[in-house]
């Protein structure tokens, strides 16, 4: 019982996340193209949503040309650059290199280098470390064949 | 070395405090239009009221504000005295119906008084659309060659026309007794 309330539950959820109103494509490619666009433009209105998410009435408008734009031929590039000339950068979730995202797209570069070589350091003083202390190890060892006596 | 590095995590928590300082005073939802120093984007609409139609070239030759609102949103009402106010002290402001009822449109300016020289009517939101609007209220300056200088989301209070809007204006509008 708790089980199959369980289930209702999570189908209930998925529906929730679903958006209003659906499109008809004349191509199964060009809905696989229009849910990836919908997900990855975001809603000027509601900062944190993406427009296939959100309700507001400018998504709505945003996913109306998106799809007509999609009917009528146009490339997915064409599509944001119309929105991002109308509605700034700030509707992609994929912002394009400029002087503003530089440090962005950089960063993970910038944070693979300095993570390399600091493990590098790190076990360049290990190893240096492990010389010296296996070193003194064999200086002892020798002290004690030819003194005799270690004390 | 050391004497350093014992006040790295200070000199850490003092970078992110100014960094949260800083957050917090930034207003995520104060987003420039996309389309500042750009001319505004061709239109053709019906004027409310009225059998003509406007194009973007009808509107220049002074700066102006172009107020987009419509019935279904509260704010505007809230603003709307305010807008009255600064159409009497001689300030253009155009009308964007947006996405309304033009019956109810009407109706509203018979009731609450017409602040806007004219009004046109987006039923569908598309010269919204092009124009980068995303909700009501949004007011805009244009200068006298119809480029859009400023975009403000919300209402329009004596505070924003102060701070914001009237820089634009104060050039072409001190004969006409504006504060």
């Amino acid at each position: 019982m708790v089980r199959l309330l369980l289930c209702l539950m999570i189908f209930w959820s998925a529906q929730s996340l679903a958006v209003i109103e659906t499109y008809e494509f004349s191509t199964p490619d060009l809905e696989l193209r229009y849910k990836a666009l919908s997900q990855e433009l975001r809603c000027p209105k509601c900062q944190n949503q993406n427009i296939a998410d959100s309700n507001a009435p400018i998504s709505r408008d945003l996913r109306a040309i998106v799809h007509e734009q999609l009917e009528a031929g146009a490339t997915n590039e064409e599509i944001i650059i119309f929105l991002v000339d109308r509605y700034g950068e700030f509707v992609r979730y994929r912002p394009g290199m400029d002087s503003n995202t530089l440090w962005l797209w950089s960063a993970p570069l910038i944070l693979l280098v300095m993570a390399v070589a600091v493990v590098l350091t790190q076990i360049r003083k290990d190893r240096d470390r492990q010389t010296i202390s296996s070193n003194a190890e064999r200086a002892n060892r020798l002290r004690e064949k030819f003194d005799g006596d270690p004390s | 070395m050391q004497p350093f590095k014992r006040f790295l995590p200070l000199a850490a928590f003092l970078l992110l405090v100014v960094l949260l300082v800083r957050g917090l005073s930034l207003d995520p939802t104060e987003l420039p239009s996309a389309r500042l120093g750009n001319s505004l984007p061709d239109f053709n609409l019906p004027v409310l009221g009225e059998s003509g139609s406007r194009q973007a070239e009808d509107w220049g030759g002074e700066p102006a504000l172009i107020n987009v609102w419509a019935t279904w949103c509260f704010s505007c009402r809230v603003e709307h005295p305010y807008l009255l106010e600064l159409a009497q002290k001689g300030v253009t402001i155009y009308g964007l119906n947006y996405k309304d009822d033009p019956e109810k449109a009407l109706v509203w300016l018979n009731d609450l008084g017409n602040p806007y020289t004219e009004t046109v009517v987006d039923k569908d939101g598309s010269f919204g659309l092009d124009l980068g609007v995303y909700g009501a209220p949004e007011t805009y300056v244009i200068d006298a060659s119809s480029v859009v200088r400023h975009r403000h989301v919300g209402v329009v209070t004596e505070q924003v026309w102060n701070e914001q809007l009237s820089p634009y204006f104060e050039a072409g509008l001190t004969a006409g007794g504006l504060d």
